[in-house]
């Protein structure tokens, strides 16, 4: 009986081999179509679905995303765009963390949301949203909050956390946790026409003063709301940080950074945190 | 002491984004925040030159001071 390498070189076509021969491929030889996509990539055959991928990124650098695993925190604004560029990118296993279900005030700015799922949870339109963008991404949704008794287990074996929250309470707990556990974290805030970004391998002054010495649950988006460029601004970042950090293009394992953008004047600064 | 004050997002409102200061006499952040009267609770984040800093830092000669309100939508 042929065997997978022998399958997957029989019906490629110049270097590249189509989904539904891999998915044919993964029934056959009985393993999962994020497998058979990093067997195709070892093998030196790109999936079609990651043909726009290489070139920004290696072969190597894809079977590295789709071998990582990833904590989204948040199903919202930033949330939604992040896993879907996540999941398009190639991330092999995301989780996504949310309590809540969808509102019409949603609506003007958070990818998952439409007309048709106002009351559905977050969790639940994101698992619908990956199996139609990339079914080979091992998704998990949890419909809870991050919490100090769940935070623990939630970043078990995670190569990166990212923070798509909105509110600072939340925030506190999760860069306390990643203080104790060294997972990169990367995340982001908005409000209205400005934006903020960050990544760390370990909480500073910075982050704590940005997220946990204001006395409020929330910022300047309370008053300023969130008009629908801007998550998807800060989330392409985020997601971006996320990628470089995964396939290791980020210098050092200590200090971060964090990005200031403002929409108005059309200005991105960087600061050292 | 010249002193660069760089104000961010909803704190230029009635104020300014950039601007020279001169100050005769010691200055710290904080005596720069009252007298652009910016309540201190509308101040999430303090660089000078870069690197976070505090309320309590004393400027030096070409500091530059950028204030950040909280952005945390999500």
């Amino acid at each position: 009986m042929e065997n997978w390498q022998d399958f997957l070189l029989s019906h490629s076509e110049e270097g590249f081999i189509n989904g539904a021969v891999l998915r044919t491929a993964a029934e056959r030889f009985g393993k999962s179509l994020k497998m058979m996509e990093i067997l195709s990539l070892q093998e030196g055959i790109i999936p079609r679905r990651y043909e726009r991928n290489i070139g920004t990124i290696s072969i190597e650098q894809q079977i590295k995303l789709l071998q990582s695993s990833c904590l989204i925190i948040g199903c919202g604004g930033l949330g939604g765009y992040i896993l879907e560029e996540l999941g398009r990118l190639g991330v092999g296993s995301i989780t996504a963390l949310d309590p809540d279900v969808f509102q019409e005030s949603n609506l003007n700015r958070q990818l998952l949301a439409n007309v048709e799922n106002i009351g559905i949870a977050k969790v639940a339109a994101a698992q619908a949203r990956i199996l139609q963008i990339n079914p080979a991404v091992d998704f998990h949704g949890r419909q809870e909050a991050l919490d100090a008794d769940n935070v623990a287990n939630l970043l078990a074996g995670v190569d990166v956390v990212i923070d798509a929250l909105d509110n600072f309470e939340t925030r506190r707990v999760l860069l306390n946790a990643c203080a104790q556990s060294q997972i990169p974290l990367v995340g982001g805030g908005i409000a209205g026409w400005y934006g903020i970004v960050y990544y760390s391998f370990q909480t500073s002054a910075a982050l704590e003063a940005a997220f946990m010495g204001v006395h409020h649950t929330r910022g300047i988006e309370a008053e300023l709301g969130n008009p629908p460029f801007i998550p998807a601004l800060v989330a392409s970042l985020e997601s971006a940080l996320v990628a470089r950090l995964l396939i290791g293009n980020i210098q050092g394992k200590t200090a971060g950074k964090m990005f200031f953008i403002d929409l108005l004047d059309m200005s991105f600064e960087v600061f050292e945190v | 002491m010249k002193v660069k004050i760089k104000l961010f997002a909803t704190l230029r409102e009635g104020r300014f984004a950039e601007k020279d200061f001169l100050f005769d006499m010691p200055t710290k952040v904080i005596d720069v925040v009252r007298m652009l009267e910016i309540p201190e609770a509308e101040i999430a984040l303090i660089f000078i030159n870069g690197t976070h800093s505090s309320f309590d830092y004393p400027l030096r000669e070409n500091d530059t001071l950028a204030l950040f309100p909280p952005i945390g939508g999500g």
